[in-house]
């Protein structure tokens, strides 16, 4: 891979996590750094349960917008079995940065498919460089879900090429223009991510 | 921003004063966009059809305009454009066209750039973001320059995809008035028939216009072995793959610049042609004797992203294979799917829960979230195929059933989207031919699949402003169905809707049953309090299962054998409360009253 090979991130989860709003946040933060960006998203029908991936790749000039299996520098799993059904995108010392929350849809809750019984097993068993962090519980802790978010974003933020504050001032720059209230709370989510990872 | 962001800022820009849609994905969010801008007049049409010809009218008058659909919208639009096409546009007529190359959310996947053929229009194809801002605005100067409609072919690829764009101001564009001219604008057979000699010339012109037109940019490399004629994002991906190979990047692709293309075929060693889907220009240019590669290695359907390229193209690289492209391991393909299915709450979920509980229908369906109830648990639809076929299709099905089938009841599921666009023309026709038919009509007043969008069935238009609803039990009357077979009911009251169901199912000619509440996910929907199981009360009988909300899961099963001697398969549910809103479905089929309300609301 030579030096002016973007950087690829992948963001995987399920519809209604906050994966393309966690996406765009890193999409911009690149954008601020300068950096040629691009962001893709296979949502198809997301907003109802299905799976969303979203690509973001940044460099000096980014072609394609997709990342290509085994070319990701670092995966951002909000659900552990989705983590595992995209972890083949990482590139061999690619790094992935998994929140251990299991959601099971209605065909696995019903007995159709079997959810993995020890995903994250898996995945280190692959070789895979594997973070684990339980985002859900830091965000309950919290006391607000919704922190999730900003908790896996604070838990990739040393994994970036860019400084990890930077990224920070970028999640709380969105939430002082959108809800200002909200700005201390998502601070503490995102050092208690970086702490976590 | 995204490609239809682009596209939107870029007619903008363009002094474009009328923009008219319906939504469809990948497209929705140009006319989105639009709204947001002064100076213009953006409207969500009721079909594509009627969106077109909103912009011919403005056309004609000499105002820049643009409608936006997506592949399939086009289709329903032709009619008008195989004829707008010999009137020519007079204002600026610039058509995005989204192609849902890769299928996330569509039918089927086609190719829009036949119609350039077709129709004998020109086809601009941008890559990305960037260029799609800057050729949407060429276009309504070439539309002006050629007096023709241009087509802008987009891919899910560009529409949204972000990338940096670089924005400029507006320039207004003084509409140039009407002028009278029956001869151009009355396409009678007399008339027409002196417009299509034109309509041949006009091509040539575009010819020789894209024979030196920027837009078709050789991108140079030093390995001359391949060498790529390809157009749209396919070029990034070319380029991605392929670093030093010469490639000759078509973005006015149609009518296809030949000199061109022989002239910088003669400048390598082996022509490869890279098209997301169809082989147009590979055809164009096989006619023309030039030896070439294309679909014989390439896919014809999905994206050419560059490892698929780097695969399809390996008989020709050989060894010069990029770094090995790694295969999903095996533990990857143990991963259970992950389908859509409808949302905590839909309105929808009694609706199916019902069908999948009464025998013997033929359920046609329709384009929308409702396409849905064919997957798991409900099974309740047989077919889907366009905006509005399940009207048509029920009384197809009713007038085309044989002996075996006489047993048999009818039932179309549409939503009021849907229905508006393309189905209230198949109400009619069942009401005036007399069918056997059980329309069931989901209104829940907005455009759902594609975000919530409005509709003349939600009482504000695009800006949000209050706009007439529409009434479907009186249209339905008045378009001839007996009024006592006009029902309106809530689906959230299950008993009420499963008896109606079953009673007009059972009669014979055409009913139609209304569903009355709102998406979810929109500003319509008001939650109640949220249910929870008391696991001690829960019997296992997982009737609350079939309902289908994503909110119910089973907590543990049992398989125990009945006095009868039968196993049957027990299933303990527990409601994920923090996701339920309270919309009391599950509760009516739970026979030991297990279901009840949580003590609190919970985040």
């Amino acid at each position: 891979m030579s030096e002016s090979s973007p950087t690829n991130i992948l963001v995987v989860g399920v519809g209604g996590q906050g994966v393309m709003t966690a996406a765009e946040i890193l999409a911009e933060a690149a954008l601020a750094e300068g950096f040629d960006v691009k962001k893709t998203e296979v949502a198809g029908m997301a907003q109802r349960g299905g799976m969303v991936t979203s690509h973001i790749r940044f460099g000096e000039r980014v072609l394609s917008p997709s990342i290509a299996p085994g070319t990701a520098d670092i995966m951002v799993g909000f659900e552990v079995a989705e983590a595992l059904r995209w972890c083949h995108y990482l590139r061999p010392e690619g790094v992935a940065m998994v929140n251990t929350l299991q959601l099971a849809p209605p065909v696995v809750s019903v007995g159709l498919f079997d959810y993995p019984e020890d995903p994250v097993g898996a995945m280190v068993k692959a070789g895979i460089k594997l973070h684990t962090v339980d985002a859900g519980e830091i965000a309950r802790g919290l006391g607000d879900l919704r922190l999730v978010n900003t908790v896996m974003l604070g838990a990739i933020a040393d994994h970036l090429p860019f400084p990890a504050d930077h990224l920070r001032e970028r999640i709380l720059e969105r939430f002082r223009e959108r809800k200002p209230a909200l700005v201390p709370v998502n601070e503490q989510a995102f050092e208690a991510g970086r702490k976590a990872a | 921003m995204s490609g239809n962001e682009a596209v939107a800022r870029a007619a903008w820009e363009a002094g474009v004063r009328v923009a008219a849609a319906y939504p469809g994905t990948p497209s929705t969010e140009i006319l989105e966009a639009l709204a947001g801008y002064p100076d213009l007049y953006a409207e969500w049409s009721v079909n594509e059809k009627v969106s077109l010809e909103i912009a011919i009218g403005a056309s004609m008058m000499g105002s820049r305009t643009i409608c936006a659909m997506k592949h399939v919208g086009l289709n329903v639009a032709s009619d008008a454009l195989m004829t707008l096409t010999l009137t020519g546009a007079a204002g600026g007529l610039v058509i995005a066209i989204a192609d849902d190359v890769g299928m996330s959310s569509s039918q089927n996947e086609q190719d829009s750039r036949h119609w350039g053929r077709f129709a004998h229009v020109p086809i601009l194809e941008p890559a990305d973001a960037q260029e799609s801002h800057a050729m949407t605005k060429l276009a309504f100067e070439l539309s002006e320059q050629f007096e023709t409609p241009v087509l802008v072919r987009l891919t899910s690829r560009i529409c949204h995809v972000k990338g940096v764009v670089t924005t400029g101001e507006r320039i207004a564009h003084e509409p140039a008035g009407f002028t009278k001219d029956p001869q151009r604008w009355v396409m009678v057979p007399a008339h027409a028939r002196n417009r299509i000699p034109l309509m041949f010339e006009r091509e040539e012109k575009l010819r020789a216009a894209a024979e030196t037109s920027e837009l078709n940019l050789l991108d140079d490399g030093g390995d001359r072995t391949l060498g790529f004629v390809t157009s749209g994002p396919a070029y990034l991906h070319v380029r991605e793959a392929f670093p030093d190979a010469p490639i000759l990047k078509l973005g006015f692709s149609c009518p296809l610049p030949l000199e061109r293309i022989k002239a910088f075929a003669g400048s390598v060693e082996t022509l490869v042609v890279v098209e997301e889907s169809e082989p147009l220009m590979e055809l164009e240019l096989r006619a023309a004797g030039l030896p070439l590669v294309g679909k014989d290695l390439l896919p014809r359907q999905g994206e050419l992203t560059p490892e698929v390229l780097e695969r399809a193209l390996a008989p020709l690289t050989g060894a010069k294979l990029a770094p090995a492209v790694k295969e999903p391991p095996t533990l990857v393909s143990g991963v259970f799917p992950r389908p859509p299915t409808l949302c905590v709450a839909c309105p929808h979920l009694g609706v199916y829960f019902s069908l999948s509980r009464i025998k013997k229908l033929v359920i046609t369906g329709d384009i929308g979230c409702y396409t849905l109830g064919a997957g798991h648990p409900w099974n309740a639809l047989d077919s889907t195929v366009c905006m509005g076929a399940s009207l048509p299709m029920a009384l197809g099905a009713d007038k085309g059933r044989g002996e075996i089938d006489a047993d048999k009841r009818m039932v179309a599921v549409i939503g009021d989207s849907t229905f508006m666009h393309m189905g209230m023309q198949g109400l009619l026709d069942i009401a005036y031919n007399r069918g056997n038919v059980t329309v069931l009509l989901l209104d829940n007043r907005t455009v759902g699949m594609t975000g919530g969008q409005e509709n003349p069935g939600s009482g504000r238009d695009l800006y949000g402003n209050e706009a007439p609803r529409v009434d479907f039990a009186k249209l339905a009357e008045a378009i001839g169905v007996p009024s006592d077979r006009v029902h309106v009911v809530d689906p959230y009251e299950l008993p009420t809707l499963f008896k109606l169901l079953r009673e007009e199912t059972r009669k014979d000619g055409p009913s139609i049953i209304i569903t009355n509440q709102p998406c979810v996910l929109t500003d319509n929907y008001e939650p109640r309090v949220a249910l929870k199981v008391e696991p001690e009360l829960c019997t296992g009988c997982s009737n609350c299962l079939d309902v289908g909300c994503p909110a119910i899961s089973v907590t543990r099963s049992e398989t125990v054998v009945k006095p009868s001697g039968k196993e049957k398969e027990l299933k303990f549910v527990t409601i994920e409360t923090a996701a339920c809103t309270g919309c009391n479905l599950c509760q009516k089929t739970c026979a030991p009253d297990a279901i009840v309300p949580a003590a609190e609301r919970l985040r």
